[in-house]
């Protein structure tokens, strides 16, 4: 379903107009199902905190974040069906807040 | 050949340009809360029990409901613009009415949190805080300024949610140009990974 | 090729579009509008700033008050740092020659986000508004330095959150003008020009994008903290309080230490592109100093704590950034022996951007060589906190960013307004500013290492003989400044006619009219050749 262009433009930028050929659509199931597994994630995370396991668990409700957060990156925000290029943004992006913490770390673990 | 400047944005509208550049302003939504997170890390491994304690004046219950009102809306915000690719157009609108009224609960619950706490003259600057233990003063003081900050961004997606709705009611938003609901799902979405992050730390670390 | 006589579109300086005069200007998404509108306000805002840093200059002749007090002095050289740095060099070359010549290097009609593009500007204006402000209003301007270093910032009684928001709408501006530029090329390079087919200025504001939209939220939510401190005392930087005034330094550096190499890229990036252009020949080692500008980004980031070594960090903490600190410096080392054997058998035209290019090499490397005396531990400590380091960064900013600066507005100027302007002319601003600028910043480095603090209003008799020195340094560099401005606001209207390609350069934009059409290209080019490719059989 291609938008009409004027004559005048050129062929390299005739190509940008938007079209729904290649794009991928998810299926309301789909949706539906992370859903669900974000909602089981969020129940066994406040579970978990009841546990008192101490210093694990920083880790551990980090963790069960992190899961939560890559299924909404993946599945709602689409990153799964989107280009290398942005799966590599978005990857790059995170390793270098991890840098930054623990470079931060550095000084405040061994002061 | 006419040299205006104003050219019809559908006919030079670059779809992957446009995601990009909301992605890329994501990042810069995520490095900007990324600073709380730094501070509340800092403070969390030096103030570990003060956290703790603090943590237990927060309503664990209200945070779960907050996050499941979330999680759903984040649901709800996906699936209209499926309904949109889809060329449902009413059903894509209800959907983020739908988004929004979430949203608007979110906030509601928000409202009456911190109207407790403000009862309990538990606020920055407060003599209660300043008489309680550092690590639980400082907690405090996360505690408002990140879910402050977050609910500032709730605020500008209801904005954003609302906006694509009349573009949509008046065909501007379609499915060969859906950029706006696309870019504003994810803005949605990044609302809700912030505060994916936020509940655990702000509420379960007890 | 045509001239801004003969092109039948007439060129982006000429009224188009739906509103004429300056409601044109102010209206314009055209990019190279937006440029000089930037260009504009940062050469209005670099002499207000440079009048600040000639007065501490002149105050400091002698000891003991002479032209105003201690307050002020602290009130001085705290905006003279916030403008520089702010509004001067951190948005400088990529908010004027990168939306100038970007679009045109890469083939382009505009950014990809070109109401974006005005609304960056808008903010900067904002931004620019609230440092005003912050001067202006009944509380006196904050004298808490650039850096506004806790305690003192949240205890000051002066107009701090005026100035910390001036810094917060200007940071946003220089994120929004990083998202369009990192857009823009990925996206609207002409048909043909694979990454590595694209001239290397476009390379050194990718890299510098990807800084400004990464490390620029980090001072962002900084400077609210600041704020949050000040309004609600919110403890996170108060040691009464349970906070670490170290944090808000770690936190302050994370951003400002990347925001330097936001200064210097696209100032390396410059001077890459005048180097062929007046050696007739190819850059040399194209690849490496491509991947050289990604790799001073990327470990650029993990430098900051040099700026904290004195701040009771951890010893391993220091060892780190010490280490990083010097791992750093190899890349922009790379790029200077690319640059010197682009030159190396080229056919030399020592026009006034390259002796400007030259410059910058000479003056970035005493910078950058004074770079590793703070980087290593031991001697920093000596040096810390002293004029050591304001000779230093100026060096690296001012000799580096700065010249850069000067040697781009002097490579683009017939581009941007279709005139030449007087070599001559040029030449002697050139002196002068250089014999000026290295009078007033060289003795700094000796008398630091003497002993003499940064940040003094006053100092002890034996600093004198370095202070006078560079107070006559800033009155000489001061003249070069004004010369070399009014040569070029002279020639716009005075100068010669510019042909459309008066360097023979074999970029992009001097393939078209001087000034360009509105639309930049008649037709969007095909890219066949590499980059920089001048014409000779060895190269395809």
């Amino acid at each position: 379903m291609d938008l009409p262009v004027p004559d005048d433009v050129p062929d390299n930028l005739k190509k940008r107009p938007m079209s729904t050929e290649k794009q991928h659509i998810s299926t309301n199931t789909s949706h539906a199902v992370v859903l669900i597994i974000l909602l089981s994630l969020t129940a066994i995370s406040v579970s978990m905190a009841e546990l008192h396991l101490g210093a694990l668990s920083v880790a551990v409700a980090l963790i069960v974040a992190s899961i939560k957060g890559t299924t909404v990156l993946t599945y709602f925000m689409h990153l799964k069906y989107e280009s290398l290029f942005f799966k590599i943004m978005v990857g790059g992006v995170f390793v270098m807040y991890l840098l930054i913490i623990i470079f931060l770390f550095f000084d405040y673990s061994f002061r | 050949m006419s040299y205006s400047k104003n050219i019809a944005p559908s006919e030079h509208h670059d779809y992957l340009g446009s995601k990009m550049g909301m992605w890329i302003f994501i990042f810069t939504e995520l490095f900007l809360f990324g600073g709380l997170f730094l501070v509340y890390a800092v403070f969390r491994s030096q103030y570990a029990t003060d956290f703790h304690k603090a943590a237990e004046e927060t309503n664990t219950f209200i945070g779960t409901l907050n996050t499941i009102v979330l999680l759903i809306s984040s649901m709800t915000v996906a699936m209209s613009i499926t309904a949109i690719q889809n060329n449902q157009k009413g059903r894509a609108i209800r959907l983020l009415l739908m988004t929004l009224l979430l949203a608007l609960v979110f906030m509601v619950n928000k409202y009456f949190e911190w109207g407790h706490k403000f009862d309990l003259k538990l606020y920055p600057g407060s003599q209660v805080l300043t008489n309680l233990p550092k690590g639980e003063l400082l907690f405090f003081g996360l505690y408002f300024m990140m879910t402050g900050l977050h609910a500032l961004h709730v605020l500008v997606g209801m904005i954003l949610l609302t906006l694509t709705i009349f573009r949509i009611k008046s065909g501007r938003v379609h499915a060969a140009n859906f950029s706006l609901i696309e870019n504003s799902g994810l803005y949605w979405h990044l609302v809700d990974l912030i505060w994916i992050f936020l509940f655990p730390m702000m509420y379960l670390i007890t | 090729m045509s001239n801004s006589e003969t092109h039948p579109q007439g060129s982006y300086l000429d009224n188009h579009g739906k509103y004429k005069g300056l409601m044109g200007w102010l209206t314009s998404t055209d990019h190279k509008r937006i440029a000089l509108l930037y260009l504009y306000c940062i050469v209005i805002f670099f002499f207000v700033a440079a009048i600040l840093g000639l007065s501490m200059a002149i105050e400091k002749m002698r000891p003991g008050q002479d032209i105003m007090n201690a307050q002020t002095y602290n009130g001085f050289f705290t905006v003279h740092g916030i403008i520089m740095v702010f509004m001067i060099v951190i948005p400088g070359l990529a908010a004027v020659f990168g939306n100038f010549a970007l679009p045109l290097l890469i083939g382009a009609r505009d950014v990809a986000f070109p109401k974006l593009n005005l609304f960056s500007w808008y903010l900067y204006v904002i931004g620019a508004i609230l440092a005003v402000l912050s001067q202006l209003l009944k509380s006196g301007p904050p004298d808490t330095g650039w850096t506004f270093y806790v305690p003192y910032s949240s205890q000051s009684t002066t107009s701090v959150i005026p100035a910390l928001t001036a810094a917060f709408v200007l940071g946003f501006s220089s994120i929004l003008t990083g998202l369009n530029f990192i857009v823009t090329i990925h996206r609207m390079r002409a048909p043909g020009m694979t990454w590595f087919k694209m001239p290397l200025f476009p390379w050194a504001l990718y890299a510098t994008a990807w800084i400004q939209v990464l490390a620029t939220p980090i001072i962002g939510i900084t400077l609210l903290m600041v704020i949050a401190e000040r309004v609600l005392h919110i403890g996170f930087f108060d040691p009464a309080l349970g906070g670490d005034p170290v944090l808000f330094q770690h936190l302050f550096w994370i951003y400002s230490h990347p925001a330097v190499y936001i200064m210097i890229l696209p100032a390396m990036g410059v001077v890459t592109e005048i180097f062929p252009t007046f050696s007739q020949k190819p850059v040399f080692g194209y690849g490496a100093i491509a991947i050289s500008s990604l790799l001073i980004a990327f470990v650029g980031y993990f430098v900051w704590g040099h700026h904290m070594f004195t701040s009771g960090i951890s010893y391993w903490s220091k060892w780190f950034f010490s280490f990083l600190t010097f791992i750093v410096a190899v890349p922009s080392a790379i790029k200077v022996f690319n640059w010197i054997s682009t030159l190396y058998g080229g056919s030399i035209d020592m026009k006034p951007p390259l002796l400007y290019a030259i410059s910058f090499v000479f003056l970035f490397m005493i910078g950058g060589f004074t770079g590793l005396f703070l980087g290593a531990l031991a001697t920093n400590v000596q040096l810390h906190d002293t004029t050591f380091v304001v000779a230093h960064f100026h060096y690296i900013i001012f000799g580096g960013m700065g010249f850069a600066f000067f040697a781009g507005i002097h490579y683009w100027f017939p581009k941007m307004f279709g005139r030449m302007y007087s070599n001559r002319r040029a030449y002697i601003a050139w002196a002068f500013t250089f014999v000026g600028f290295n009078l007033l910043y060289f003795p700094q480095f000796i008398i630091g290492v003497q002993g003499m603090p940064r940040r003094y209003f006053d100092y002890l008799p034996q600093f004198q003989w370095g202070h006078f020195l560079s107070g006559i340094g800033a009155f000489i560099l001061m003249t070069g400044l004004v010369l070399m401005v009014w040569n070029l606001v002279h020639s716009k209207r005075h100068g010669a006619i510019a042909p459309s390609n008066p360097w023979k350069g074999v970029t992009l934009e001097w393939q078209i009219a001087s000034p360009p059409p509105v639309e930049n290209f008649d037709e969007i080019p095909v890219i066949k050749h590499k980059p920089y490719w001048f014409g000779k059989d060895d190269r395809e």
